[in-house]
């Protein structure tokens, strides 16, 4: 699968209250936790960001609380795939777990400039920014989390293969 | 090689033999928990995948305390949500209305972790159960709604980091002071994806409420999981609350760190998280003038009883400083009653404080003392990031109880000391 969009950069340690704030948890409803997606980041991002765009991190991206609403929030507003320095780890499972493809890449922040045009290839791991000419390789995913995007989440695993 | 006590729970609880560090395995687990914000979204997702069988009840616990009571509407639907599932399925473990606690509190008060436990918890501060000696790691819905499935979870085997405290603590400081420092000196991320294993003489002479206040933030340094050695003070937590066998782990002499770091306690002061990260720490010394607007003291990490006898302490015969908020929540019905009994709250009643019943509330901006634009509040609490607590533009200072209690009375963030000068 290929992604394409344009970059919309956060830095360090974004938190999972500023990914989706806390007052908006009383939904599971995707589409309305999609409305506050990096709300308290920047509160225009979802006025300005398009279907397919995506979004950039620095270190320890998606750190604080485990909720799976920011994923989800994520995942609902269009944005195709997440790049960061490195993820904190719950933040990491969840996005395997359901389904939204994140990447590891090295000094995402100065690899990729906000507005920057990039196209992802997520069978390789393969990040090219076109705006700048440069093409980067992504940290390789771990053989079982291959497996669970393959197989379309966690849930979706242990139904076809009766366990994880 | 030796292994570390994570190594051997996780051992405990797989039929993955020789496994390493970085090895992503399958293990057992002994409970999973979710609440009324994580729950919902795996019961969702339970259902929408077709599911229809939890696999052993007795193990799931739902605690219902994020937005309870329950603030409005949309939370009512989501409680209603749990408790039915609950009902439907058989679960007995579900703690609402007034047997509800914060769940970190409530757990190892009723006894439902024992040292060597494997638990996983959709919920980011179940590494609180580390100071009972037991693997215990937050994960999401997703993971919570497959161990209705399966009982089990996929875990990354972790490396495992060394921190050992000696020397004497100073006076007003606690297993929070410790526990900020070390997060000020390694940073949100500077355990990432591995354990916190915690020990050396000034650990084994805190008492059981203040290694849980420190095992509980050390996922605020990224870790997976915080532990401590269960020694002769978890025994006799563990066995005055459940009559689970359980077992004892210790790392080995030899067992492979990937960092070994000594604090000196003599040198550490209370702590203050300034905003917005709980890394940036200071020593109370080094603070300056900072006006409160509102001090909190409660959640999962310091709303214990010994959390508020030392609140108690401080506010005996004082009064809350003019137009400052001073919002007391028990963490737990059991906290709430004994601080009853012991006339706690009557001296914070007194003091002008508001009390709450055992919720989150404020903690993460729920209910209950939501801060406006500008607003600072110092809290006994664990996250101090931007919004945690209400407005984006409000401000949040993390301490421990008895600063807190200090800062509530002069209006401003102050050391325990001058009060009592
Ligand atoms: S008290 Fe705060 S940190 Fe603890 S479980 Fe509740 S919201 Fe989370």
């Amino acid at each position: 699968m290929k992604f394409r969009g344009k970059a919309f950069t956060f830095g360090d340690d974004i938190d999972t209250d500023a990914i989706i704030p806390a007052r908006y948890l009383n939904t599971w409803e995707a589409s309305e936790l999609a409305k506050h997606c990096m709300e308290d980041a920047d509160p225009t991002f979802v006025s300005r960001m398009s279907p397919g765009d995506i979004i950039v991190g620095g270190k320890n991206f998606g750190c604080g609380s485990s909720r799976e609403h920011a994923p989800i929030a994520i995942k609902a507003s269009g944005i195709s795939c997440v790049i960061a320095s490195s993820f904190a780890r719950i933040f990491y499972r969840n996005s395997f777990n359901m389904g939204l493809t994140i990447f590891e890449l090295d000094e995402a922040l100065e690899k990729i400039e906000d507005g920057d045009i990039v196209e992802v290839d997520a069978s390789t791991g393969e990040i090219r920014n076109i705006t700048r000419g440069n093409t980067y390789l992504s940290r390789p995913i771990p053989q079982f989390m291959q497996k669970l995007v393959s197989d379309g989440g966690l849930l979706e695993h242990i139904k076809k293969r009766g366990s994880i | 090689m030796g292994r570390t006590i994570a190594e051997k729970i996780l051992a405990a609880h797989t039929s993955v033999e020789n496994f390493s560090e970085g090895d992503i395995i399958k293990v057992d687990i002994d409970l999973a928990l979710a609440n009324d914000i994580t729950a919902p979204v795996a019961i969702h997702a339970f259902r929408s995948k077709g599911f229809n069988t939890v696999n052993d009840p007795g193990k799931i616990v739902f605690v219902l305390d994020h937005f309870t009571p329950n603030k409005d509407i949309e939370s009512a639907q989501q409680c209603k949500l749990v408790r039915e599932f609950a009902k439907e399925h058989g679960i007995k473990g579900l703690f609402e209305g007034g047997e509800a606690g914060i769940e970190h509190a409530l757990l190892p008060e009723k006894g439902l972790v024992v040292p060597g436990d494997l638990v996983i918890g959709a919920d980011s501060h179940t590494c609180t159960y580390g100071a009972l000696g037991a693997f215990s790691t937050g994960i999401g819905s997703t993971d919570f709604a497959a161990a209705l499935v399966t009982s089990q979870a996929w875990l990354r085997v972790p490396e495992s980091m060394k921190f050992t405290f000696k020397g004497e603590l100073q006076k007003w400081v606690g297993g929070k002071d410790l526990i900020l420092y070390l997060i000020g000196d390694i940073g949100v991320d500077g355990a990432l994806y591995r354990v916190l294993e915690i020990d050396g003489p000034a650990i084994a002479s805190l008492d059981m409420s203040n290694r849980l206040t420190m095992t509980n933030m050390a996922i605020e340094a990224g870790a997976k999981a915080g532990i401590i050695a269960a020694d002769g003070v978890t025994e006799f937590y563990a066995s005055q609350r459940s009559n689970r066998s359980y077992t004892v782990y210790r790392s080995d002499p030899d067992a492979h760190y990937v960092a070994v770091k000594e604090y000196d306690c003599s040198n550490i002061e209370p702590q203050i998280a300034f905003p917005h990260l709980p890394e940036n720490t200071r020593g109370i010394s080094e603070v300056g003038e900072i006006l409160l607007d509102q001090v909190f003291i409660g959640s999962c990490t310091n709303g214990r009883i010994e959390d508020l006898r030392l609140a108690a302490h401080i506010m005996r015969n004082q009064k809350v400083s003019k137009g400052l908020r001073c919002i007391i929540i028990p963490a737990t019905p059991g906290v709430y009653m004994e601080a009853l009994k012991e006339g706690l709250l009557e001296i914070f009643m007194e003091a002008g404080a508001v009390i709450g019943p055992p919720t989150c509330g404020p903690c993460l901006g729920g209910h209950m003392g939501i801060l406006a634009d500008g607003e600072k509040a110092l809290s006994t609490t664990n996250r101090n990031f931007v919004g945690r607590m209400g407005h984006p533009g409000s401000e949040v200072y993390l301490a421990n109880p008895a600063v807190a209690a200090a800062s509530a009375i002069t209006g401003k963030i102050s050391s325990p000391e001058e009060v009592f000068s």
